[in-house]
């Protein structure tokens, strides 16, 4: 038995795009415990509530983090939208559930890029961030941001997507599904990712459960978890299944965020054909009073969002719980008994987004 | 399990342009509805105020008296929230980001009132001013009223 010892990770960590700390007690190359530190970039956006009114409040969330932005103006303003029993015209929730799945798109290849990266194959990094262009690229085009977009507002969204800009988006998605389908094979059947990512912080069915884990993090370990199938928006109308794995590593985690981009560009064309036409948008009128949970489901998975509204404009409370806070716990059991190598990739594998678990 | 499963992926790219642009020196060339910054048209403008009311970090002050609509573009956020409310639809999201700059600046438009509108205020203000006048006089007389009363009613008591 070697001499235990404490070695931070991060806040500053080339696997890192946020900051968080993690601190490690190990014993000669043998990770024991892990205990994690939060509140480097904590800014009181739920405390902005006080004022700012409740409409404003949408772009103050969307400006929570860069990745997740369109995740949580939807989940916001669908909480606002049950308060005051608001109606959405049909065609308003079909063009939000493209956007979302856009969105997804974007998410998950940047993780991957950033996977590549960490398991030190820097040209397949390149490769996932040059098809995540695209995504950005038609996302600028239909809303006119690239990371934030401000197109939801209580009552419906702001902007159409027109049959030219829907054509062109078609036709994108076809070339990148090929481009997905080339990189996939390097990322699912590479003798040397394989090598790296197999049998690399297993979670078991009952643990992943047990610690609350959500999203991609607990479908790779066969649990079948996916806020998708509550049917909020658009998703009741649209055939899908979730995509799970039962090998519960960090290869079967990367294996099913590579097959939901597939199925985002597969729901995504299953809504341009079933999108009917209409009024996108209808104003609500009054101020909220009342409170209502909704529960969403974002690229890195399950999201809550709270509001108590008291009739004035302004909200008296709002809150939010995102996937990443809920999945820190898995993490920090995954990162038991591993390796002092694999702690950069197990941090990767539960796709961490800091700014939306401190606000 | 397999190796060398990268190199067609590789071996494609080898013979297509590069992806990146040589920015700067090639401009980039922004898509219509990108949001960029806003604009003004500030004779459509009627400095009701609705969107520095609305506008989530502050950036626009209206001066109703002087006409002015000002903006200080390093707060904007682009949400396009004041291009929404606006009632005349004068305002509007264009291509075109905000360049880097030394000390936050603020971009300012006056309207500029056209005889016609010039004539219209005059004649407001002095239904205003006469509307004031009124109900002075109403007061007074009521006052006057009041006391009276009041006179009359003390001999009794």
């Amino acid at each position: 038995m070697g001499k235990r010892s404490v070695v931070p990770f991060g806040p500053q960590h080339p696997v890192l795009p946020e900051p968080i700390h993690l601190d490690l007690v190990i014993e000669d190359e043998k990770v024991i415990e892990a205990v994690p530190n939060i509140g480097f970039i904590h800014r009181g956006l739920e405390g902005l509530t006080d004022k700012r009114d409740f409409k404003q409040m949408t772009y103050v969330i969307e400006r929570t983090c860069g990745i997740c932005s369109f995740g949580h103006g939807l989940g916001y303003v669908e909480t606002i939208e049950k308060i005051m029993n608001a109606e959405v015209p049909a065609r308003g929730k079909y063009l939000r559930t493209v956007w979302a799945e856009l969105a997804r798109m974007h998410s998950h290849l940047l993780w991957l890029g950033l996977m590549a990266d960490a398991f030190g194959f820097e040209s397949l990094f390149y490769q996932a961030w040059r098809i995540r262009e695209r995504v950005l690229d038609l996302l600028e085009m239909t809303t006119g941001g690239r990371l934030i977009f401000s197109v939801n507002e209580p009552g419906g969204v702001l902007r159409d997507i027109n049959s030219d800009q829907e054509k062109e988006i078609l036709k994108e998605l076809d070339i990148m599904e090929d481009e997905v389908k080339d990189i996939e094979k390097t990322f699912l059947q590479d003798y040397t990712v394989e090598s790296r990512l197999k049998g690399v912080g297993y979670l078991s069915k009952e643990q992943v459960h047990d610690l609350g884990c959500c999203g991609p993090f607990a479908r790779a370990s066969g649990l079948s978890y996916d806020m998708r199938k509550l049917g909020y928006e658009a998703y009741g109308d649209l055939d899908f299944e979730p995509i799970i794995s039962t090998q519960g590593d960090a290869y079967a985690r990367c294996e099913c965020r590579v097959k939901e981009v597939f199925q985002s560009i597969d729901l995504i064309r299953q809504a341009f054909a079933k999108m009917p036409g209409g009024d996108i948008f209808n104003p609500v009128k009054g101020n909220p009073n009342g409170e209502h949970f909704t529960r969403i489901e974002q690229p890195r998975g399950e999201a809550i969002y709270y509001v108590k509204a008291n009739g004035t404009k302004k909200l008296d409370r709002f809150r939010m719980r995102t996937p990443t806070f809920a999945n820190l716990t898995g993490l920090c059991e995954t990162l038991k008994n591993c390796e002092y190598s694999d702690v950069g990739i197990l941090a990767l594998t539960i796709d961490p987004c800091i700014s939306c678990t401190e606000r | 399990m397999s190796v060398m499963k990268f190199a067609p992926t590789m071996l494609k790219q080898l013979f297509k342009k590069p992806v990146t642009k040589n920015y700067p020196a090639e401009p980039i060339d922004y898509p219509e509805g990108s949001r960029g910054h806003i604009d003004i048209d500030i004779q459509k403008c009627i400095s009701c105020g609705l969107c520095m009311i609305n506008c989530p970090s502050s950036a626009i002050k209206v001066n109703k008296k002087d006409k002015t609509w000002t903006i200080n573009r390093f707060d904007c956020v682009q949400c396009g929230l004041c291009v929404h409310v606006c009632p005349k639809k004068c305002l509007s999201l264009n291509p075109g980001y905000q360049t880097p700059g030394p000390k936050k600046y603020t971009y300012s438009q006056t309207h500029i009132m056209t005889e016609e509108e010039k004539k219209r205020a005059a004649e407001a203000e002095a239904r205003k001013q006469a509307a004031i006048k009124a109900a002075m006089e109403k007061k007074k007389a009521a006052a006057a009223a009041a006391a009276a009363a009041s006179a009359e009613k003390k001999p009794e008591a």
